[in-house]
């Protein structure tokens, strides 16, 4: 897990090596201070040294300090780079992984998990790391340091630290291990009791409607008082630490206190010394407290690291073709032979079962069938936008895996279902199509797709700022300006799934006669609704769970198809 | 209205009445509170007093020990140790005690907020819902609790034992020397002023931070959001390059916040250490000029380490105090709305039938339900529910300024199907949410059976009627309690009648679980028509005399809707039936059709009428004008 997102340290690599090392100099300087202390009080008070060389002392703590403070500070410094650099890389290889994604990948993860990858994760990660260079060297050496300078000082009194240390230890462990699991049902509580405020929020009208706020209180209230059960639940546990603590801290230093005591009344050791190794017990008890807090830290990082590798581990099923990379797309013709196809690459649930298909460069083809008779599966296809189970498919003459998928896709033009506009203006987003089209190319675009006219209409024309998202025009604007940029990549192919759904039926028939005149040459496939959309269509298939069930023209499948007519006479009755 | 690029501020406005409402909370168990903040002060001093007999032990004990041993000396030594040892155990145990009180003191505020703020979000008027959106809302419970919890359970406890420890130290200090304490109070200032700085630093980069990430994830989310139109255009380096960049300024200003928030704790840490050793120096001096003892020396030493630690992790408390301040008051905000206002006093009663046609009112279901009307004088009229409705020049806007409906007038008979069509922003829905008072209308009237809908308690009004919705919203739970939600003491038998009337009974009965089938966030794993058909289930069982469709059935397929029409239909005798479509196909056998334009009724009548007036719904129907 952790070796997977080692690469992302990258550059940072050498900020993130020189943190902890800068440390160690901060914290010898931690751990020398006391014995230094111990030397102001001992020689200098009390002893020989006088008052000069408490001074000397004094000041040479001073530098210490100073030189502590500059090591830290510089340390502090670092790892703020390291870390920030090491998100940042971790949130490009996310990102580039994310864009490289297929559909099927897209699938498998939900959009809204996508993002708290890579924002949430990402953050809980990059904070932890920063913890683990600032801290993992840090404790372990004061630990060491502190207790090699306690046994210097008196190796017989250090012994109570081999009682304390391992009980402290043992606990710190004990309480983070059956801590652990009750934080995460507690988030689980957490999340449980958020999605019935999502709920509410989204359904408020509901609620409203049949007078359930009652009900839906009592339901919450419950929720919430499975949260608060769990939060205690959980951290009942953590309070712990604190108490246990200081237990230990304070027994030590009794313990020092009549042990030590002895010692210096035996004439065996020394008061100064033995007020220093007070304040190396302190130091040794928090060391290991900061030890457990890295590995509560590690552990709760843990969840994210897992789901951002995830993300990274996904194996990306189409990719380019190497060997046939130069390889054009000659023409628009389509052939589907005995193509099945399963979202789930199982046999049992086949989205396209048997396909065989062929369509001549320049048809206009129209597609009719119910919600979930596989329309949409058949047409994404074409531009690889998923690898077929079992069968060929053919553009062109050659099969669509022999394509660069850039070469590819720049000839199959989709219009996109759920379609997205991106913030910024109307231009920007008309030219992903072809960024280096001219005003004239793009005009032309949008008079074919019926969007010229009301783009003038607006007072910035085409530098109409859309927001994120698209929000600034209606349903119907949106689907024809995806419509021209899509028309914009001039393609071989142009896919329409369901994209005129949002527009009148007169400017449907306009856009239509706008392709039969402007678009001569390029295969056009419409998927629709409406049998208005599809009926002047040189071809149509008609599809009923996952299969052709007849191909053939308006007239024809009048005369011989059962769905098309139900589908024809469902909707004479209005339109 | 607040925009969705409000971002939550991190200094609250009044943080004096917030905090006042936040130990308003608390204090609710104020004996509990009590003992905490004397276990507290005990914790704190149990540290200061075992600090203190350092002095005692060395300059009383073992220091006149190592040269006269007595053992008598040696009987106080210990017993001088013994109490020490009492007094840290009383401390740890004090430390045990508070921190679960307190955290039962927390947990319980955090409920007791948290149903508050639910039981106030579902009584807030619809309107409140229209002008925030779902994500602010959302984070009131979330990220606003969130800061608040950790402020709760970390440091209202840690504040408390640190001004305790403060004042208790600073006393001890000038106890024993006040010499020494001018030294410590000297470097304080020092140390205050560098954590005012770096503080102010750190403050300001956070708050870059905070924006660029703002602006990062806001392109994560819209990309991902794109990510197959991306792949489409093949557009995949063009976000990468723009993401890049985005994301190495966010690098860059992050790394500087951090950079300030990492070197305050070694400044504050060494900076003590410096004290320390001034302390020692001057400490020294005056020792060797017998001006304190040695004792005094040691045990004020460790006086300073516990006077200056406190203080930084205060300053380091500030800041999640600040937030969650913040978050306190955005909840505090959302509580203090005011909920929908009802002074309907009409009510909806069971009642049945006098040979003479009078209604009497009955406490069991009769299926014939009354409006039970009290009067000034004392009277009290029954009015059979039959679901009349009638409109009186009903003007209405959304906020004063913008009207959207004109001088709407409309009579509804008892069993008549009115279809609304227009364009999209037409006032359509609007009519059907001033009928169930979603909103109230400040001008003209709507009577429901004659009544005033106004003199109608809401709740009432709107169990006479149930809506079916475009989007379904159904809820976590069953298939059997999605349906009963329209009626909750519908029994089994009720529910799978009503499943039946909407057709919905078939593919039901074909899920492995049947009626049992668990519906996760809001019902994604079924299809759209098979949510659809539920949600006129649920409409089903609550068998209403009036009933609202608004676009229930434009997300399915025409053939489908083929399917759903005869459950449509059979739910639809009998009653009376407002009827929102997009598809003409849906509204053509309604006894009238309104075409709305502008939030007017241009044009009423039935299909043949208006198909005959060649206005504008004819050009809607021959498909000459954008519906959308």
């Amino acid at each position: 897990m952790i070796k997977k997102l080692a690469p992302c340290v990258g550059e940072y690599k050498k900020y993130a090596i020189l943190t902890p090392i800068v440390m160690i100099g901060e914290v010898v300087m931690e751990v020398l201070i006391p014995f230094v202390m111990a030397k102001i009080i001992d020689v200098g008070i009390r002893g020989t040294g006088g008052i000069d060389y408490t001074v000397k002392m004094g000041l040479l703590m001073v530098l210490m300090a100073m030189i502590s403070l500059g090591f830290g500070a510089i340390g502090g410094r670092l790892a703020a780079i390291a870390a920030m650099g090491f998100a940042k890389n971790v949130r490009k290889s996310l990102f580039d992984k994310v864009q490289d994604f297929s559909f099927a990948n897209v699938d498998r993860f939900s959009t809204a998990s996508l993002v708290t990858r890579l924002t949430t994760d990402v953050t809980n990660t990059q904070n932890a790391f920063m913890m683990l260079i600032r801290m993992a060297a840090r404790a372990p050496i004061m630990l060491i340091g502190a207790t090699i300078m306690a046994i210097s000082i008196n190796s017989k009194l250090a012994i109570i630290f081999l009682i304390a240390i391992p009980v402290l230890g043992f606990s710190l462990f004990f309480i983070i291990k059956n801590a652990h699991p009750r934080f995460g049902k507690m988030l689980k509580k957490y999340d449980e009791m958020n999605s019935k405020v999502q709920e509410n929020l989204v359904g408020i009208r509901v609620v409203k409607a049949f007078v359930r706020e009652k009900q839906e209180n009592e339901k919450f209230d419950a929720g919430a008082d499975a949260v608060r059960k769990a939060q205690v639940f959980a951290e009942k546990l953590v309070i712990c630490n604190m108490p246990i603590m200081q237990i230990c801290m304070y027994g030590c230093i009794v313990a020092v206190l009549w042990f030590g005591g002895n010692m210096v009344i035996d004439g065996s050791f020394d008061i100064g010394e033995l007020s220093s190794f007070i304040s190396y017990v302190t130091q040794i008890l928090m060391s290991l407290m900061m030890l457990s807090m890295i590995f509560i830290m590690v552990i709760i990082s843990r969840a994210s690291v897992t789901r951002i590798v995830e993300v990274l581990d996904e194996e990306i099923d189409i990719k380019d073709n190497e060997k046939a990379l130069d390889l054009k797309v000659k023409d628009g013709s389509i052939e589907f032979k005995n193509v099945s196809f399963s979202y789930s690459n199982d046999k049992e649930k086949l989205a396209l079962e048997n396909i065989n298909l062929s369509i001549q460069s320049g048809e206009t083809i129209g597609i009719i069938g119910g919600t979930g008779s596989g329309k949409t599966s058949l047409v994404q296809l074409i531009p690889r936008l998923y690898d077929v189970m079992e069968g060929e498919l053919c553009v062109g003459g050659e099969n669509v895996k022999d394509y660069s998928l850039v070469e590819l896709r720049n000839s199959v033009a989709m219009v996109l279902q759920k379609n997205v506009l991106f913030s910024g203006t109307i231009k920007e987003n008309l030219m992903w199509g072809d960024e280096h089209a001219t005003q004239e190319e793009i005009e032309e675009a949008c008079k074919s797709a019926c969007a010229h006219d009301f783009v003038m209409s607006f007072p910035d024309g085409y530098e109409t700022d859309l927001g994120q998202g698209g929000v600034n025009v209606s349903g119907g604007q949106k689907q024809r300006l995806t419509i021209a940029r899509a028309l914009l990549k001039k393609p071989k192919i142009v896919i329409l799934d369901d994209s005129t759904s949002a527009v009148d039926t007169a400017t449907d028939a306009k856009i239509r006669k706008a392709f039969r005149e402007k678009l001569k040459g390029t295969t056009t496939i419409i998927i629709a609704q409406r049998i208005a959309s599809v009926c002047d269509a040189d071809r149509i298939i008609v599809m009923e769970d996952g299969k052709i069930d007849a191909f053939g023209t308006h007239d024809e499948l009048m005369k011989n198809n059962k769905i098309y007519q139900e589908v024809y006479e469902s909707q004479q009755k209005g339109e | 209205m607040p925009g969705p690029n409000r971002k939550p501020g991190a200094k609250p406005k009044n943080a004096k009445k917030t905090l006042r409402r936040i130990l308003g909370y608390l204090t609710e168990k104020k004996i509990l509170l009590g003992i905490v903040l004397i276990l507290i002060a005990f914790s704190s001093l149990a540290q200061i007093v075992g600090a203190s007999f350092l002095k005692v032990v060395i300059d009383d004990y073992i220091t006149p020990l190592s040269m006269n041993y007595t053992s008598e000396l040696m009987a106080g030594f210990i017993r001088v140790l013994v109490f020490i040892g009492g007094i840290y155990l009383i401390g740890a145990a004090s430390t045990y005690i508070y921190s679960r009180l307190m955290l039962t003191i927390s947990t319980n505020t955090l409920y007791k907020l948290r149903t508050d703020l639910f039981r106030k979000m579902e009584s807030l008027p619809i309107k409140y819902f229209d002008t925030h959106t779902h994500g602010e809302l959302m984070s009131r419970y979330t990220n606003d609790t969130d800061s608040l919890r950790e402020m709760l359970s970390n440091s209202v406890a840690n504040i408390i034992s640190s001004s305790i420890s403060v004042v208790g130290v600073f006393i001890m200090m000038v106890i024993y020397s006040w010499q020494l304490t001018i030294v410590v109070i000297l470097m304080l200032f020092v140390i205050l002023r560098l954590i005012k700085f770096i503080g102010g630093k750190s403050g300001m980069y956070f708050g870059k931070q905070q924006q660029n990430i703002g602006i990062v994830n806001g392109y994560i989310e819209e990309m991902i959001e794109g990510q197959k139109v991306v792949k489409v255009f093949c557009h995949e380096n063009e976000s990468k390059e723009e993401f890049d960049k985005l994301n190495s300024a966010l690098c860059e200003a992050s790394t500087s916040a951090n950079t300030y928030a990492n070197i305050l704790m070694p400044i504050m840490g060494n900076l003590s250490h410096i004290q320390y050793a001034i302390t020692a120096i001057v400490g020294g001096i005056l020792t060797i000029n017998g001006v304190i003892s040695l004792g005094t020396v040691i045990s004020f030493l460790q006086f300073t380490r516990n006077f200056t630690m406190p203080i930084t992790q205060m300053s380091q408390q500030f800041n999640a105090i600040l937030t969650a301040m913040a978050g306190a008051e955005r909840i505090f905000e959302m509580i203090d709305e005011t909920p929908e206002e009802d002074n309907g006093y009409v009510t909806l009663v069971y009642a049945k039938k006098n040979s003479d046609g009078t209604l009497v009112e009955s406490n069991k279901r009769t299926g014939i339900w009354a409006w039970k009307h009290p009067h000034k004088d004392g009277t009290i009229t029954y009015t059979e529910v039959r679901g009349e409705v009638e409109f009186d020049d009903v003007v209405f806007g959304y906020d004063e300024n913008k009207i959207v409906l004109r001088d709407v007038s409309l009579y509804a008979k008892p069993g008549q199907k009115i279809a609304f069509v227009g364009s999209t922003g037409a006032g359509k829905t609007t009519i059907t949410n001033l009928i169930n008072r979603f909103y109230d209308v400040p001008d003209g009237k709507i009577r429901y059976d004659g009544i005033n809908i106004n003199k109608i308690k809401k709740d009432d009004l709107r169990r006479s009627m149930a809506m079916v919705l475009q989007d379904t919203h159904l809820f976590t739970g069953t298939i059997m309690e999605n349906i009963r939600y329209g009626k909750l003491d519908a029994t089994d038998e009720e529910v799978i009648a009503a499943a039946k009337l909407a057709n919905a009974d078939f593919f039901i009965s074909h899920l492995p679980q049947g009626y049992d089938t668990m519906i996760t966030s809001d019902g994604t794993n079924l299809s759209q028509g098979q949510r659809q058909l539920l949600a006129i289930a649920r409409a089903a069982v609550a068998d209403p005399p009036v009933l609202i469709l608004d676009e229930a059935t434009s997300s399915i397929d025409t053939r489908t809707e083929r399917l759903i029409e005869k459950g449509m239909d059979s739910l639809m005798v009998g009653r009376t039936v407002f009827v929102i479509a997009h598809r003409l196909s849906t509204v053509r056998n309604s006894n009238a059709i309104m075409v709305l334009e502008n939030g007017e009724i241009i044009e009423r009548g039935d299909h043949d009428d208006l198909i005959a007036q060649k206005g504008k719904y004819y050009q809607l129907y021959t498909g000459m004008f954008e519906l959308s």
